[in-house]
């Protein structure tokens, strides 16, 4: 099989789909090559696990995308904390920026 | 597996007297001490690197390095020169949290091609950087940095004994605002 191009919304799909995310948003830092991408990733799934988990979950239900790509980064919310950290923050709750630079990642042409 | 035995060697025989210590960041310690990159590769024929299974050989080369330290860090570049934002971040907050050199290695992944890929098969994990905490799998760097905010990190690392003394700490704090 050929191999798809990774985009924002083929990781949207493939997360409602696969986990049963409730939201998703996807960014893509790695300035338009379609390598990097940050993600918050709000699903049921993750209720009752820890941080290391929920990771697992969802590099398993995306294990052919994130092989593709070089940079990869997410933030697992249960619909519960996701409400949570919205109401805290004042609706600013996204992606995670840590490890870039103004929202792109350096190095990951290596 | 023997060349990399010898590359922690050398990597621990870098580390400053102790009494240095006192005299420079802690972070620059937790840097130069493993600053040196890995000059040698695991020894495997090339056709190795096209299986899909991890070969008993790298297990046992990267059991070791796991075992190698109380703190491992599986990361692209050198904790001096990182080649990745997210193992930047990663030394970043290891050094912060003031990680004790001596119980620390690092593992540059960029020079050895079987050990990037074999270690996240090893780990069951996609990317790089990946900590390893008393041979226990951590997580990769989206977990040091949110462990790092919670709270949990300075715990575990606590619990572990693998930071530095108040007073090392306090010291190095100081030299750095001098610098």
């Amino acid at each position: 099989m050929a191999e798809a191009t990774i985009t924002e919304s083929s990781i949207k799909t493939a997360l409602a789909d696969r986990l049963k995310a409730v939201h998703v948003e996807v960014q893509d830092m790695s300035g338009g090559c379609g390598q990097a991408f940050t993600t918050l990733i709000v699903s049921p799934e993750f209720a009752g696990k820890n941080s290391l988990k929920r990771h697992r979950l969802v590099n398993a239900a995306l294990k052919d995308e994130i092989s593709q790509i070089h940079a990869w980064t997410a933030k697992c919310q249960t619909p519960e904390e996701w409400e949570k950290e919205k109401a805290a923050t004042g609706g600013h709750d996204g992606p995670s920026m840590e490890g870039t630079t103004d929202g792109k990642v350096v190095g990951v042409d290596q | 597996m023997r060349r990399l035995q010898t590359f922690f060697h050398e990597s621990h025989s870098a580390t400053p007297h102790p009494t240095m210590f006192s005299r420079s960041l802690v972070t620059r310690q937790l840097l130069r001490q493993t600053a040196r990159p890995a000059t040698t590769r695991l020894s495997a024929p090339p056709s190795l690197l096209l299986r899909r299974l991890l070969s008993d050989q790298t297990r046992q080369a990267i059991d070791k390095a796991v075992g190698s330290a109380p703190v491992v860090l599986f990361m692209k570049g050198t904790p001096e020169t990182p080649q990745c934002g997210f193992s930047r971040a990663s030394i970043q907050i290891l050094g912060m949290q003031g990680v004790d050199p001596d119980k620390f290695a690092a593992f540059n992944v960029l020079e050895d091609p079987e050990l990037r890929q074999g270690i996240k098969e090893y780990s069951d994990w996609p990317t790089i950087p990946q900590l390893y905490i008393d041979k226990e799998f951590v997580g990769g760097c989206d977990i040091i940095v949110s462990m790092h905010q919670s709270g949990e990190l300075a715990k575990l690392l606590d619990e572990k004994r693998v930071l530095l003394k108040e007073e090392q700490q306090a010291a190095a704090a100081a030299d750095g605002k001098e610098q």
